[in-house]
This record gives C-alpha cells, sequence and structure tokens, in this order.
C-alpha cells in the first residue's frame, strides 16, 4: 500500500513535469517562444510594442501635462498645427489648419491686440465613438442612459454602437472655454490667462456660478451634503455660452479666432499642443450622465479625437491599446526633412499615407529591468537607456558613442538627441552672501561656477548623457551657439588646438575667491564660508553625487552644508526664498529661447511675484534685453539680443548652467523612421513596423532550453537515493 | 459561537476607528493638502491659485478635524475626517484623489490578480514547506536534517529580490520557458503566473520549514507518538497520521491568519511581475501621495486583519474539541 502510494505520487509528479514541458515544446513548435509576453495570434501582426512605467493620470487635453501621458493624447487629439516630424530647427505646419494662422492686429479698448484666425479644413472626421451614435429617428443613441443600460460596461468601447461627426471650429472654441473651467484645473490657465483677452474673468465668472450652484444644492441638502458624491449622481452643467468671453469668436463653421493682448508670437507652439485640441460637445454631453460617471468612464480616460488613432483598450493597470481611426483623412509622409536624412532612411516613405502600424500596444512595466529584459529578447520595438544597464549597451570609442557588440549582433539601432531641458545649480540672488550684483558677489560665483567641474559629473554619474551648458538655451532651440562663440568666457577658455572649450583652473577660482574676499575659503571674520545647499536627492543612492558635491566645494575650502528633503519641501523652499544654493531643472515646453530664457525675468521672480524666476536674479539690462528679444521672430537681430543676455547672466553668474542632458534611445532592426522629435509628440502615425522580421527574429533569439531543466530534475532525483536508503534501512531495522 | 462573532465584530469597531483616525493624522503629520496639490498636479505651473483650487474642488479645502468657522454640527461634519473617512465605514473608498477613478472598482478590478499569484503560491508554499519539513523532521538528528536547518538558514538569508531576479534571468532569459513579466486574462493567465508563484513559494521554504519542523519536533517529544510507534506504526504513519493531526493548531494559527491578507496582495512580487494587483495600486498611491486610495487600502487591511483574527480563532474550535469560545 505504501509502495503503491509512493509509485502513485512519483508517477504522477512524472506526468505533471512531462505535461508542462509538452506544453513549454507545443508553444514553441507553434511558431510564438513560450517566453512571448503578448498574444501568440499577433505575432505577426503590424502592431508596435512599447511600455509606460506608471498609469497615466489624464487624457482630457485640457488636463494632461506630462510627456508620458502626450504619448498617447497626442495621438488621439489634434490641435490645429503640429510640429514637422523631421525638419530642424522645430518647424509649424498645419495639422487640421488648412493653413498657417492668418495673423492681424485690433485695436480694443485703445491697445494693441494680435489676432490668431484659424480655418481647419472641411471634412475631417472624428473617430468612431457612442457619444456620436444615432438611432433610426437621428436621434443620439446614448444621452440619456440608466444604470443598467451599462451594467458590467468598463470601457467607452463597450457599447455596441457608435458614430462620428465632422470637425468644426465650434469643437475648438469649446476646449478654450473649457480651460477656464474650475473643475478641470488646467495647468496653463494661468500662464493662457495673462495672453489670451478676457480669460481671466471667464474662468472667475465660471467660477462663481459654480460656487453658487453648490452653495444652493449644500443649503438644501443639509448636514450630510457630500459634493462628491451629489456631483457624481447630478453632475453640475455650467453653460459655457452664458458668460461672455472676448478672446475667442466663432466666425463660421471652420473658422474662429483668438485675440492676444498685446503680442505673444510664442502663442503659436501652444497651438500644436493638446491644450488647444477639438473638444465635442456631443462627448461632453455624453460623458456628463451619472450611469457613466459611476462606472468611471469619463473622458479623462476615454478621449474622442480626429488623430490617426484611438483608445481601443483602456486598463492602466496593465496596458492601453491604441487603435487605427477607420476615419482618419489622408495625410502623407512628408517627403522633406534636414540634410542628411534621405541618407538615414527617413524619406523613404515620402508620399506614403498615414499611419502605416494598425496598433500600438503599451504594456505596464514598473521596472525597468524587466522592460529592458523584454526588448533584448524582441518584446518591444524600442528601449530608452538607463545608468544600470549603460554599459551592457553603449560604448564609447574613439568616433565617439557605439553600441556593444551585442547589441550590434542584434541589429540594434542608437539614437540620441539634446533634450529640450537643462539641469542647473542656482544661487539665491537675495541672499547677503551668495547674491547680489556686486563685483565681489559675482566673483564667489563664478569662483564655485569653475569647481563645480559639471565635465567630471557627466563622465561619472550620467554616462557622459549631457552637453555641458554655456548658457541656458539647449542645442535645436534658436539662440544656442556653437564653438568659441558660445563660450562662457568665465568659467571656460577655448583651446585652440583641440577646437573646444577648457574649464578654467581650480587656481583661477581660488584667486576670484580671494578677490571675493574669501582668501582661501576664510571669511572677513576669520572664519571659513559656509554655504547651504538645498536638494531633493533623497535616498541612499544619491549619496555619492552629494558627496562629489562636497568635494567640489572642499577643493576652495568651502564648507557646504547638505540640506536633503522631499520635493515639496525643496519647492516649498525655493518659494519662500529659504535658500542659499539650489539645483534644478527645466523641460521646455516649446522650442523658443524665450522659454528657456525667462527663467531669470526679473517679474519672474519666484519669491517675488511671478512663479518661476527661481533665483529672484532681477538686472535691468538683462530685463530690457528679455523684453525686446521675447516677441521678436528668430532674426539675426534677436541672436544678436541672445547673445547679449548670455554675456550679461555670464557675467552676473545667477546660475552655474549645468548641462544639456542628451537623451539615448535604442530600436530594433524591424523599427523604421527612427527620428527624435522632442517638441511633436503625434509621433506614432510615422512610425513603421516589419511584423514579419520582427517574428522571426523572435522565435530565433528566444527557442526554450529544456535540458537543464531535465538534467536538474534527474540530479535531484540521484540526490534522493541516499535518504531511500536511509528509510529502507531503517524500517528494515532488525 | 455566534455571541463570540457578534462580540468580536463589536470589539472591531473602536479598532477600526482607531485606525482610521490613525492613517488620518498620520498622513497629514506628514503630508498637508498644499503638498498633495502639488504632488498631484505636477511640477509645472503650479500656482498657488491653482493649488487653492485643487483643495477646492477635491475637498481638501476644510479643516482637518474641527471647523470653528461653522455653527452647529456643521463643526464636526464640514472637516476633511468627516468627508473623507467616516464613510469607510460602509465601505464606501470613495475616488482617488490622483485619477478621480472609483477605489471601490478598482479594488474589484485588481483583487482578481493579486489573488492568482497569492493563492497559488500560498497554497503551493504551505503545501512545500509542509511536506519538506515533515521529511526533515523524519530524517532528526541525521547528516540530512542538519544540512537542511544550513541550507534552510542560507535561503532564509537570501533577499526575496535575488529571488525574483534570479528566477526571471534563469528561466526567462537563460532557459526562455516564461515570460519575465506580464499578465493576461482566462487561459493566457497561466504562462504569467507560473513563475511569480514558483519563485513565492521557493522564496518561503526557509523560513516555512524551520518553522513546520520545529512545530512537528514537538508534537514527535511528545508520549501519544512514542505509543503510537510502540504499537508498531511506520514512522509515516505516525508522521502523517498522529504527528501532521495534533501540529494543526500552530500551523492554523499562522495560515488562517494569512489567508486575508492574500486579498492584499504582494508589494515586490507585482511590481516586479508587471502584476496588475493591489500591492502594486498601493505602492503607487505611496508615491503619489494618494490619501484616498493609501487611506482605504491601509482601512482595508485593519478589517482584514480583523477577520483573520475571528477567523483563526474559530478554526481553533474545528480542529480541537477542547477549545470553546465565548
Amino acid at each position: 500500500m505504501r509502495i503503491g502510494t509512493h509509485r502513485q505520487t512519483a508517477l504522477c509528479s512524472v506526468k505533471i513535469f512531462a505535461a508542462v514541458l509538452a506544453a513549454v515544446m507545443l508553444s514553441g513548435a507553434c511558431g510564438s517562444p513560450p517566453n512571448n509576453p503578448h498574444r501568440a495570434e499577433d505575432r505577426s501582426a503590424n502592431y508596435y510594442y512599447d511600455t509606460f512605467m506608471a498609469p497615466p493620470k489624464h487624457f482630457d487635453p485640457v488636463r494632461s501635462y506630462s510627456t508620458d501621458e502626450a504619448v498617447f493624447v497626442c495621438q488621439v487629439y489634434e490641435p490645429p498645427l503640429q510640429f514637422h516630424f523631421l525638419k530642424r530647427p522645430y518647424e509649424l505646419e498645419p495639422l487640421t489648419a488648412a493653413r498657417m494662422p492668418n495673423i492681424s492686429e485690433r485695436i480694443i479698448g485703445g491697445a494693441v491686440h494680435t489676432v490668431y484666425e484659424i480655418t481647419i479644413k472641411p471634412g475631417i472626421l472624428y473617430q468612431p465613438h457612442p457619444c456620436f451614435a444615432r438611432d433610426e429617428r437621428a436621434a443620439l443613441r446614448y444621452h440619456h442612459l440608466a444604470p443598467d443600460d451599462v451594467k458590467g460596461f468598463l470601457q467607452a468601447g463597450d457599447f455596441e454602437h457608435s458614430g462620428t461627426r465632422e470637425l468644426m471650429a465650434a469643437d475648438y472654441v469649446l476646449q478654450l472655454k473649457r480651460m477656464a473651467d474650475p473643475r478641470l484645473n488646467c495647468p496653463i490657465l494661468s500662464t493662457m490667462a495673462k495672453y489670451i483677452l478676457g480669460l481671466d474673468d471667464y474662468a472667475a465668472g465660471l467660477r462663481s456660478r459654480l460656487q453658487a450652484e453648490r452653495a444652493a444644492r449644500r443649503a438644501a441638502a443639509g448636514l450630510l451634503y457630500n459634493q462628491n458624491e451629489d456631483e457624481k449622481q447630478n453632475p453640475v452643467r455650467i453653460d459655457y455660452d452664458g458668460i461672455a468671453f472676448p478672446g475667442v469668436e466663432l466666425v463660421d463653421r471652420y473658422t474662429y479666432r483668438i485675440i492676444i493682448k498685446g503680442r505673444y508670437p510664442q502663442i503659436k507652439y501652444w497651438l500644436a499642443m493638446p491644450f488647444f485640441a477639438p473638444v465635442p460637445q456631443e462627448a461632453l454631453d455624453f460623458y456628463d450622465q451619472a450611469a457613466l460617471i459611476e462606472r468611471g468612464i469619463t473622458l479623462d480616460r476615454f478621449p474622442v479625437g480626429t488623430g490617426a488613432y484611438y483608445i481601443e483598450s483602456y486598463q492602466p493597470n496593465r496596458q492601453i491599446v491604441l487603435a487605427r481611426n477607420p476615419n482618419y483623412r489622408f495625410e502623407a509622409y512628408p517627403a522633406e526633412g534636414e540634410p542628411g536624412d534621405a541618407g538615414l532612411g527617413l524619406l523613404r516613405d515620402a508620399g506614403r499615407p498615414l499611419p502605416f502600424i494598425d496598433r500600438a500596444v503599451y504594456m505596464l512595466e514598473p521596472e525597468y529591468i524587466t522592460s529592458w529584459n523584454k526588448f533584448l529578447q524582441g518584446y518591444y520595438d524600442t528601449s530608452g537607456i538607463t545608468s544600470d544597464n549603460f554599459d551592457q549597451a553603449v560604448t564609447m570609442t574613439e568616433r565617439g558613442v557605439g553600441l556593444t557588440e551585442q547589441l550590434q549582433d542584434q541589429g540594434i539601432g542608437l539614437i540620441t538627441a539634446a533634450t529640450a531641458s537643462v539641469w542647473y545649480f542656482g544661487f539665491n540672488m537675495r541672499d547677503s552672501v551668495v547674491g547680489g550684483l556686486d563685483e565681489k558677489q559675482c566673483k564667489l560665483r563664478r569662483a564655485i561656477s569653475i569647481a563645480i567641474d559639471i565635465e567630471e559629473d557627466l563622465d561619472i554619474f550620467s554616462n557622459g548623457r549631457g552637453i555641458p551648458a554655456h548658457g541656458l538655451v539647449p542645442p535645436g532651440i534658436f539662440g544656442y551657439l556653437e564653438g568659441r562663440e558660445g563660450v562662457n568666457p568665465y568659467v571656460y577658455d577655448w583651446d585652440e588646438r583641440q577646437r573646444r572649450p577648457v574649464r578654467k583652473s581650480i587656481e583661477e577660482a581660488r584667486r576670484l575667491l580671494a578677490e571675493a574676499g574669501y582668501p582661501n575659503g576664510i571669511g572677513p571674520d576669520g572664519r571659513q564660508l559656509t554655504i547651504s545647499f538645498d536638494n531633493m536627492m533623497t535616498g541612499s543612492s544619491y549619496a555619492p553625487y552629494l558627496n562629489w558635491i562636497l568635494k567640489q566645494f572642499r577643493r576652495l575650502n568651502i564648507n557646504l552644508v547638505i540640506n536633503t528633503t522631499d520635493y515639496n519641501r525643496f519647492q516649498d523652499k525655493i518659494n519662500s526664498g529659504n535658500f542659499q544654493f539650489f539645483n534644478w531643472g527645466w523641460n521646455a515646453d516649446y522650442p523658443d529661447p524665450e522659454n528657456f530664457l525667462f527663467l531669470l525675468y526679473g517679474p519672474n521672480a519666484r519669491h517675488g511675484q511671478g512663479v518661476e524666476n527661481s533665483t529672484g536674479y532681477v538686472s535691468e539690462r538683462y530685463d530690457e534685453l528679455f523684453r525686446r528679444m521675447e516677441t521678436m521672430d528668430d532674426t539675426p537681430e534677436r541672436l544678436a539680443l541672445i547673445k547679449q543676455m548670455h554675456a550679461v547672466l555670464q557675467h552676473d553668474a545667477p546660475l552655474h548652467f549645468g548641462y544639456f542632458p542628451v537623451g539615448y534611445s535604442l530600436y530594433h532592426q524591424w523599427y523604421y523612421n527612427a527620428k527624435p522629435n522632442l517638441m511633436g509628440r503625434n509621433t506614432l502615425k510615422y512610425k513603421r513596423i516589419d511584423g514579419e522580421l520582427r517574428e522571426r527574429l523572435r522565435r530565433e533569439w528566444n527557442r526554450p532550453l529544456i535540458w537543464p531543466l531535465v538534467l536538474s530534475g534527474l540530479v535531484l532525483l540521484l540526490a534522493c537515493v541516499p535518504a531511500a536508503v536511509l528509510v529502507w534501512k531503517r524500517e528494515h531495522r532488525p | 459561537m455566534t455571541a463570540y462573532i457578534i462580540k468580536r465584530m463589536l470589539y472591531a469597531i473602536p479598532t477600526l476607528i482607531g485606525v482610521n483616525v490613525l492613517i488620518f493624522a498620520l498622513f497629514f503629520v506628514v503630508n498637508s493638502p498644499d503638498d498633495m496639490a502639488r504632488t498631484i498636479l505636477g511640477d509645472k505651473n503650479v500656482t498657488r491659485a491653482a493649488i487653492e483650487n485643487w483643495k477646492q474642488e477635491n475637498g481638501y479645502h476644510l479643516p482637518l478635524f474641527w471647523n470653528a468657522g461653522a455653527a452647529g454640527a456643521a463643526r464636526v461634519t464640514d472637516t476633511i475626517f468627516f468627508t473623507k473617512s467616516v464613510c469607510l465605514f460602509v465601505f464606501d473608498f470613495g475616488n482617488a484623489d490622483r485619477t478621480g477613478t472609483s477605489i471601490g472598482d478598482q479594488i474589484r478590478l485588481r483583487i482578481a490578480p493579486s489573488l492568482a499569484i497569492a493563492v497559488p503560491t500560498f497554497i503551493l508554499g504551505l503545501l512545500v514547506d509542509i511536506t519538506l519539513s515533515l521529511i526533515v523532521a523524519f530524517y532528526r538528528a541525521t547528516y540530512l536534517d542538519r544540512w537542511a536547518l544550513v541550507l534552510c538558514v542560507v535561503t532564509m538569508s537570501i533577499s526575496a529580490l535575488f529571488y525574483i531576479i534570479g528566477g526571471q534571468y534563469l528561466f526567462s532569459i537563460c532557459l526562455r520557458l516564461v515570460p519575465i513579466s506580464g499578465f493576461d486574462t482566462g487561459a493566457g493567465m497561466f504562462k504569467f503566473v507560473l513563475l511569480p508563484v514558483v519563485i513565492g513559494a521557493v522564496a518561503g521554504i526557509g523560513a516555512g520549514v524551520r518553522f513546520y519542523r520545529i512545530i512537528f519536533l514537538e508534537v514527535i517529544g511528545n508520549d501519544y507518538i512514542r505509543t503510537a510507534r510502540a504499537k508498531g506504526l511506520s514512522e509515516a504513519q505516525v508522521l502523517f497520521k498522529h504527528v501532521l493531526k495534533n501540529a494543526m493548531i500552530p500551523i492554523l494559527t499562522g495560515v488562517v491568519m494569512t489567508i486575508p491578507f492574500l486579498f492584499y496582495g504582494s508589494l515586490l512580487m507585482e511590481a516586479f511581475f508587471a502584476i496588475p494587483g493591489l500591492g502594486g495600486y498601493t505602492l503607487e498611491a505611496i508615491n503619489g501621495q494618494d490619501f484616498a486610495v493609501v487611506r482605504a487600502m491601509v482601512y482595508l487591511g485593519a478589517v482584514l486583519n480583523v477577520a483573520g483574527l475571528v477567523l483563526t480563532d474559530i478554526s481553533y474550535t474545528l480542529v480541537d474539541p477542547r477549545v470553546r469560545l465565548g
């Protein structure tokens, strides 16, 4: 009995093991490797596979403001303009607009205003969506839903019927009005209110109406009134047209105008962002139903646009799938780019209709290590590079940056691009020690700027992925100066032989420090100069970096006190001006020097009236140059002004300019039209995939290995023999 | 028994109120509503007006516990604590602060993936641990016992992260037998849960085997076991029929307490295997300072803890007739 039971158990184990092996082999034989995380039936499909690290927060174009969300939002929504996919420097072109906006001037209330008249192309259709679905009597089918009608529904795509309609100028006007809705927390409302005529008053009007309605409801409901619950069941509807908004005019079915106070040429860049994309009234009415709100089916999760793709499946805890918009109009792949694009094969698809890819599948990958390995296995088409896997991916050769042999063997390609951002160190210009515009104080800051060796910083901590900054404007943006012309003469010398700038010596920094009144770091009171460094580098992984910073200051015999706090505390300190020296960065909204140089514009002083000038730097000369440069087109005169502004900044040194980060990304050989576009995010439509090649290589790279498993099983069985002998001896002991 | 359960449920009420107040106070000691707004609104263009607007729209403009500016009962009801936390007692978790989605819906949606990993890991781990510890107890005082203990200590000393990354490297990258991470519904789920389940079970073997071995050795030392042997029963019969049965109370204590927490998911496992479960949801909420989700998940944890304790007590009566609840 006992022996029989053991035998049956052993037999059962062998059967299970055999079944698992058979399943593995069968899946391999069927053509899909067993480690394929995607559905086997999609193996040769024209799909693009990518990842996202955290669930996106907002898909409502009036709320979404992060690059992670832009990956999705920009494929769905179409503002009137877009950035040309290939041309550099970045160039705007019409997207839904028939032509570039017609710009004119108008006198309102005695002041000059700029009018942007935008005419959209006729015949553009929205993606299929249930908000447009109509019944036999042509009435909107899903605009009076009861909870039972949507029982079990999880997505907008769960509705049986869908419909479409033509894009109208009124949809753009509606979106402009939504910016002012206090419930939507539009992140650019404060910026736009400065420029769009009457937007601030319109926002105030909407707010007071909302408050009045809420107060009335609260008074009627009594003590236990729960605003959130009530508005879920009975959303507050504000009539956007009930309040005057002179900043936007609907001209006709296809034309609308935006009226700007004074001049603000940068508005053209905002017109290429989803904030200015159309939203149909049908969608607002559809999503404003209690039955849908209750089920979490909202515009913020299930967008409706005219873009090349629509959200087919939204499961933010697992995957998001974009599918080709069947109603997408004809749009051709660009026929011209920048010099060299043809040689890189980027014009091969010129004139072909967009988009190329049928579906884009984005999988949630909270850990980078797993997405990196899946990329190497061919299960993701593109990947970034982090410090952890940099050495596995990239080698530095005499000719520059190259890929490792392993990646080259896999046919992986590398693209690098300086990002439109800057990472800098700042001084509190209102501080009695490091601030001020006295020559002595400037020398102290210049000495520190020399001492912090940003080239070493990039080599040690960023694998060289950055360009040392000599000013605020990064490469690729008008106003960036290369070579000798762009050198910061207070921190670098130009080496004619090497044709590159060389950081001034630490002796020079010590000399400047002595001239600033701190010989060998000792102040007039005989005490060592002490500076506090506020940063948000929490976590042990930043310890080496902070030690490195300490070392830089120690070279000048300056005592650096490190104050590390979380990001919120850090922001509080900067806002209140309670700091001496800090480290921060800026990502541009649009490719214009104004969007960088405004970081030091006096009226934007953060601890003054404005919001973005964290250092509190105020220079009359700089401010005057900025005001002239701000509204100019990209002309040689503007470039000359930017040079002058940089000269002022380099002299005053309110910042150690830090560096411009360089992004590295990898792509597989089956992925075409890989060109970084840091401004235009609607680039999925230009990408092309060779699904057959991908499937062949995936199978080649992922052949399962069974024999080590079989061998391990046998070894384990053999290891049991002594134990079995022991049992046998014990049981048969006389 | 019924009276006992009712009594325990009544005892749970002050516990849950305490947990609710404590989590509320702890959260707002380290996080002001302004901090929440700043984190949720993002890095750019977060003006004072935008912060105030967010607070107003999300009900964080009110005082925390006491509204001195209000009159009558509104002094208590017009507070963040009352509007946000009292509804938890009827399991109305409200909406997430970051995304505005229903927390209840998310819990319902994510509980299945969490259980898909947690339940098989728990069962497999329990079976393997008990079986191995019985075998080790069978070979007590032999070289096998000593080496097994050494192995247990070694495996206990290794970080769970090592098992995860090592397992992914071995089975997904070297042998290419299962996907590194991911999740699917239906039959497609099998290939994704296989590796985390095996890793979860293996990672727990060291601690589990040591724990159960001690329990079994204690039982083996009792007189009735000696009597069973004296009756001529084989060692296997002694272990499986007499030792295992009499070791059930300490085993159940650990096991039943664990069951409710299976719903809670595993933070590490879900993050590394991209399992869309409750563990990952909690982690995201903590990172994103989403008070609504953190509060709901901690409250849920407290409820599950209370439920676990009651279930443990009840299970005692099932395995040991001498135990009476009252």
